[in-house]
């Protein structure tokens, strides 16, 4: 009567589910996002919901549309939402930012076939979509306008970045401003602090592993101070914790292995370095996370375990 | 093949940008100003059309060996004819398509046509053919470029349009938005032709499924 069932491999399962991983990276996110309505005021809580509730939408949309498994229900949409919302000027216009969550989710999520098969990251790339799309709205930074703001509504200015590209260094903004995110730049990226704070949760969680993050902001940091540049600020400054947190860590477009993502971490720190110090942006780790991720499929075949025991592939 | 559907073929069912993927470069480029778009499309058709005759009327006479040489003196020929019309005529135009104007001797539709139905077909049908590709290829120049100049710089023809002038995407007048709308415009006529004539590719089987493989003749 009883009968032995034999199941492939494998065997050993955690409870782990993109829904329970995706709920993490969101707690992870949420100190960023508030630091982001301290500094930016209330609409950048506005921006971030916003991309956060259309990114779904769009994803659920598309699959109602074409007849497929539903599948926003995952949270990644929503997690895609608000690291794009992070990517933008807070004063972004709302049909803009939409534009936005659609090539995020759209161009480069769905139409290659949805979660776990887009080659590069949703929210890098209709970011740079959208620098490439609307350079004057995604280049005006709001400076203040929150609790550490003017009486102003809203005052715009260049970032750390744009004025260290201008050869204009005395109106930098300290370091400890620079930490704590009181600065001109994209409404999430600011806060080194809560980034940092997000970072060390998904680490606790063991939702990332540190190689990649590490790789990466050690390479801008010793390269920075190799060409002369102050490497603490390099690395405080523009978009490099929240790019190496929270996104040189995603699991679709980032290698598997450790040697793999500190490959890739190595790789995206050279090329941002590269890019601020001689590109004609002034800040390059979009940029530096797109190539790497169109580069992962090489490092990973490159970096492969060898099965215990197996024969030479 | 009736005379009528060699003219109609290369609106959509044989779509020479579309259908077939040739003369990608000068669509890209050129397809960011709707003025340009169809001048190149009529002066590309012009050409197509001389190419197309005289290859037919030659087609006993071109050695196989040495035809693609024949064609290519042929049909730079015929486009220096009509890059001269164009300077002496339209100079503005003559500017605006710059370098695109000299390139239509190498565009693929017209020495694939040649190749393909010219040197097989008459006089009559050759021309028809040439018409047809000629009508497609300005068609998709003129829709992908109404998309691009309207979305994407806020004007049509060179004519502000209220409301969007001002408010433009404009990646879609770079190269990567082209890329797009072209992607676009591939799936919306393989939606049309599937939904006309079933299944058309579900099952390629070598020349099959290939909408060329009538006029090419190697199956």
């Amino acid at each position: 009567m009883n009968e032995l069932l034999v199941s492939v491999s494998p065997h050993i399962r955690d409870g782990a589910t993109t829904r329970g991983i995706m709920r993490d990276v969101i707690i992870a996110l949420a100190p960023a996002a508030a630091a982001s309505v301290i500094i930016f005021g209330a609409r950048a809580a506005l921006v971030v919901a916003f991309c956060a509730v259309a990114c779904p939408l769009l994803e659920a949309a598309y699959e109602k549309a074409l007849g497929r498994k539903a599948t926003a229900g995952d949270l990644s949409a929503c997690v895609t939402g608000v690291l794009l919302a992070f990517n933008l000027p807070v004063g972004i216009p709302l049909w803009k930012a939409f534009v936005g969550c659609a090539a995020a989710i759209i161009l480069v999520k769905q139409l290659f076939g949805g979660l776990g098969k887009n080659f590069a990251n949703p929210a890098i790339t209709a970011r740079i979509v959208m620098l490439l799309a609307f350079p004057a709205a995604m280049a005006a930074w709001a400076c203040g306008g929150g609790l550490f703001g003017e009486t102003y509504d809203a005052v715009t200015g260049a970032t750390p970045l744009t004025m260290i590209a201008q050869g204009n260094t005395g109106a930098l903004p300290p370091l400890s401003a620079m930490l704590l995110g009181v600065r001109g730049g994209c409404l999430g990226e600011t806060s080194a602090v809560a980034l940092a704070l997000g970072g060390v949760y998904l680490l606790a969680r063991r939702v990332i592993t540190w190689h990649a993050p590490a790789a990466f902001i050690l390479t801008v940091f010793v390269f920075s101070a190799l060409l002369g540049r102050d490497p603490v600020y390099q690395v405080l400054s523009g978009g490099l914790l929240l790019g190496a947190i929270f996104m040189a860590t995603d699991y679709v477009t980032t290698p598997q292995t450790a040697a793999g993502r500190l490959v890739f971490g190595l790789g995206a720190g050279l090329i941002t370095v590269i890019i601020r110090a001689y590109g004609s942006y002034p800040e390059g780790v979009s940029f530096s996370i797109l190539l790497m991720n169109i580069l992962t499929p090489y490092i990973g075949r490159l970096t492969a375990k060898k099965a215990f025991g197996g024969a030479d592939a | 093949m009736g005379r009528l559907s060699e003219l109609t073929k290369g609106i959509i069912r044989e779509n020479p940008v579309l259908v077939l993927v040739l003369g990608t470069c000068p669509t890209l480029a050129v397809s960011t100003q709707t003025g340009s778009a169809v001048g190149m499309g009529i002066a590309a058709t012009a050409v197509l059309l001389g190419s197309n005759v005289a290859i037919s009327l030659l087609r006993g006479v071109i050695p196989d060996k040495v035809r693609i040489p024949c064609f290519i003196v042929l049909i730079a020929g015929f486009v220096t004819v009509v890059q001269m019309v164009v300077e002496a005529y339209s100079y503005t135009l003559f500017q605006a398509l710059g370098i695109y104007l000299p390139l239509i001797v190498v565009n693929c539709i017209i020495l694939g046509r040649a190749e393909m139905f010219a040197s097989k077909n008459g006089v009559a049908a050759s021309a028809l053919d040439a018409i047809g590709m000629g009508l497609g290829f300005t068609l998709t120049l003129f829709v992908m470029a109404t998309i691009r100049e309207t979305l994407g710089n806020g004007t049509w023809m060179g004519l502000e349009i209220p409301g969007l002038s001002g408010n433009g995407v404009a990646v879609l007048t770079m190269a990567p938005g082209g890329f797009i709308v072209f992607g676009c415009m591939i799936a919306l006529v393989n939606k049309i032709t599937k939904a006309r004539g079933g299944e058309v590719r579900a099952e390629v089987d070598g020349c099959a499924g290939c909408p060329s493989a009538e006029a090419c003749g190697k199956n």
